[in-house]
């Protein structure tokens, strides 16, 4: 090997090694664990073939947390994106108090998410919480949002729509700001409606972004499950039980660390399909280059 | 037309920030008041007293400063190393790393909780603060950012700076790293805010005082046996958002811009 490979190789061995630690060796790991029992009073796990996932095909709380997971997704994406892409134009016009916007619709991004929770639990808390004291003057029924199954998903994605818009917002802040604004005055000269303008000339000039937000927002919508634990811990009735929340009271509450890495799986391969759809569906300069 | 538009950003901009007006209205008022609104309801701070004397805020504050310094220190290290690798040098293999890197983009530490905690008790560091950070360290994110970044550089600046007789770690400080310093600021304040707001992975892997960062305090103290004292919960919510809220209002021009440029690429 040439000195210069060496070299290469001495510069990312350490990023490399912990890279390896820990998250392609976990990543194995699962795979491996999922097919044994969890390990007892330290003697090594028994081999015990497809039992965790036959246990997975009868959980009923896991079937529910994927259906929760899905309704999720379909709830969070395309309305975070819809709400980020109007909320990037609005701060890109040269509308009154933009900057001002600006700053209201980022700041839930850089707030953690476990605080903020405990203020929306408080907004939708029954009799006195603020939607109550809103809607109730409106001749609307009280009722328990985070307590009745019905209403209780809605409020954690409105949650995380909340979370999200902002910071989905920067990148099309970025995009839009480097479209060049010869092609608005074309437009206008033209008389092309603002409409039109945006359906024809910036949304695909987006597109890119679109991408790249979807894949972040498909992966968040995996992993974004801290206003769970203050917000119903999954309940009622396993209405807002989460994939990843679910892999977390299997592993951590129940301590049935076999099937845990067996549901950790059905994650891994959600993610690995996003992947390869990236992979398939990006134009690869967009990312590699 | 337009001005029904400003009126419609402007309703959004106030509803995106009133769970935080709401917050900071029941955490700086006494407890009466946190479901009523009064204009003249008195001011107070003794819902911050109160949490801060119910829980070791003080202890959770620097194990949260103590993660952020460690991961953010590492990352930076071993990113600039990592993302110099490949930017610059050639070596048998070199692709495939590159796409094992890439992989942690998809399959973050975040999902692999049951696996890492695994290792984590057979290192023997549970409940310890490295315990938190371990996982984030190499990240893959920041590889990639930085290599983007060192591939910009000219290849003549390196040139010269070997003609004169640097070796290449001396090249990566002289001429690499000065270039990336804005690259730097913004992977600075993604990971400083993202390591600042963690809570899953922390709440498994720490059971005491001595390693649990704010995050996962806030949530032991609030499900604890506060009962429901909006008040003192909120003022401890209101004081864990603290430092990141101040720092993003300070400098909210950087902020916006750095998670602009982490996201560009």
């Amino acid at each position: 090997m040439s000195r210069n490979a060496i070299h290469g190789w001495l510069l990312l061995l350490p990023a490399f090694a912990l890279l390896a630690l820990f998250t392609h060796w976990p990543a194995v790991a699962t795979i491996w664990d999922s097919f044994h029992a969890t390990p007892r009073a330290g003697k090594a796990p028994p081999f015990v073939g497809m039992e965790n996932y036959k246990l997975m095909l009868a959980d009923e709380v896991f079937w529910k947390s994927l259906w929760n997971n899905l309704w999720y997704a379909l709830g969070t994406i395309p309305l975070s994106i819809a709400l980020a892409i109007v909320m990037a134009l609005w701060v890109n016009s040269a509308m009154r108090g933009r900057t001002w916007l600006r700053m209201a619709f980022f700041t839930p991004t850089i707030l953690p998410m476990i605080a903020v929770a405990n203020i929306w639990l408080f907004f939708f808390t029954p009799q006195y919480g603020l939607l109550e004291q809103v809607l109730q003057p409106l001749g609307f029924a009280s009722r328990n949002w985070l307590g009745s199954p019905e209403t209780a998903l809605a409020c954690v994605i409105v949650v995380a729509i909340w979370k999200e818009a902002g910071f989905f917002m920067i990148f099309y802040l970025a995009a839009l700001q480097s479209i060049p604004p010869s092609l608005a005055e074309a437009a206008s000269i033209e008389g092309a409606s603002r409409a039109y303008y945006f359906r024809r000339v910036v949304f695909p000039l987006l597109m890119p972004t679109t991408l790249f937000v979807l894949v972040n927002a498909i992966v968040n919508s995996v992993r974004l499950v801290d206003h769970i634990f203050v917000m119903t811990r999954g309940g009622p009735n396993n209405a807002t039980s989460l994939l990843l929340f679910h892999v977390y009271q299997v592993g951590f509450n129940f301590w049935d660390t076999g099937y845990a890495a067996a549901l950790t799986l059905v994650l891994l391969v959600v993610l690995a399909l996003v992947a390869i759809g990236q992979f398939v569906f990006l134009d690869r300069k967009v990312h590699y280059q | 037309m337009r001005r029904l538009e400003t009126t419609a950003a402007w309703l959004l901009g106030l509803l995106w920030i009133l769970p935080l007006l709401y917050a900071f209205w029941t955490a700086f008022h006494p407890p009466e008041f946190s479901t009523r609104f009064a204009l003249f309801a008195p001011l107070t701070l003794d819902n911050f007293r109160r949490a801060w004397e119910a829980a070791p805020f003080a202890r959770y504050f620097l194990n949260s400063f103590m993660l952020v310094t460690m991961v953010l220190a590492a990352q930076l290290v071993l990113c600039t190393l990592a993302g110099y690798a490949f930017a610059r040098f050639d070596f048998p293999g070199k692709d495939v790393a590159f796409v094992l890197v890439l992989l942690q983009l998809m399959i973050m530490p975040d999902v692999l909780i049951v696996e890492n905690y695994r290792t984590m008790s057979r290192l023997g560091i549970l409940d310890s603060i490295p315990a938190i950070g371990l996982p984030y360290m190499a990240s893959a994110f920041g590889i990639f950012l930085l290599r983007q970044t060192f591939k910009t550089v000219p290849r003549e600046l390196d040139e010269a700076a070997r003609v004169e007789g640097a070796n290449a770690l001396q090249v990566l400080w002289k001429v690499y790293v000065p270039l990336a310093r804005p690259v730097y600021l913004a992977y600075g304040l993604v990971s400083v805010s993202y390591h600042w707001n963690n809570f899953l992975w922390p709440l498994i892997v720490t059971n005491s005082v001595h390693s649990r960062p704010v995050t996962v305090g806030l949530q032991v103290f609030s499900s604890g046996d506060q009962g429901i004292d909006w008040s003192v919960i909120t003022a401890a919510t209101v004081m864990t958002s603290a430092p990141l809220l101040m720092a993003f209002l300070l400098f909210q021009r950087q902020f916006v811009q750095s998670f602009m440029r982490a996201g560009i690429r």
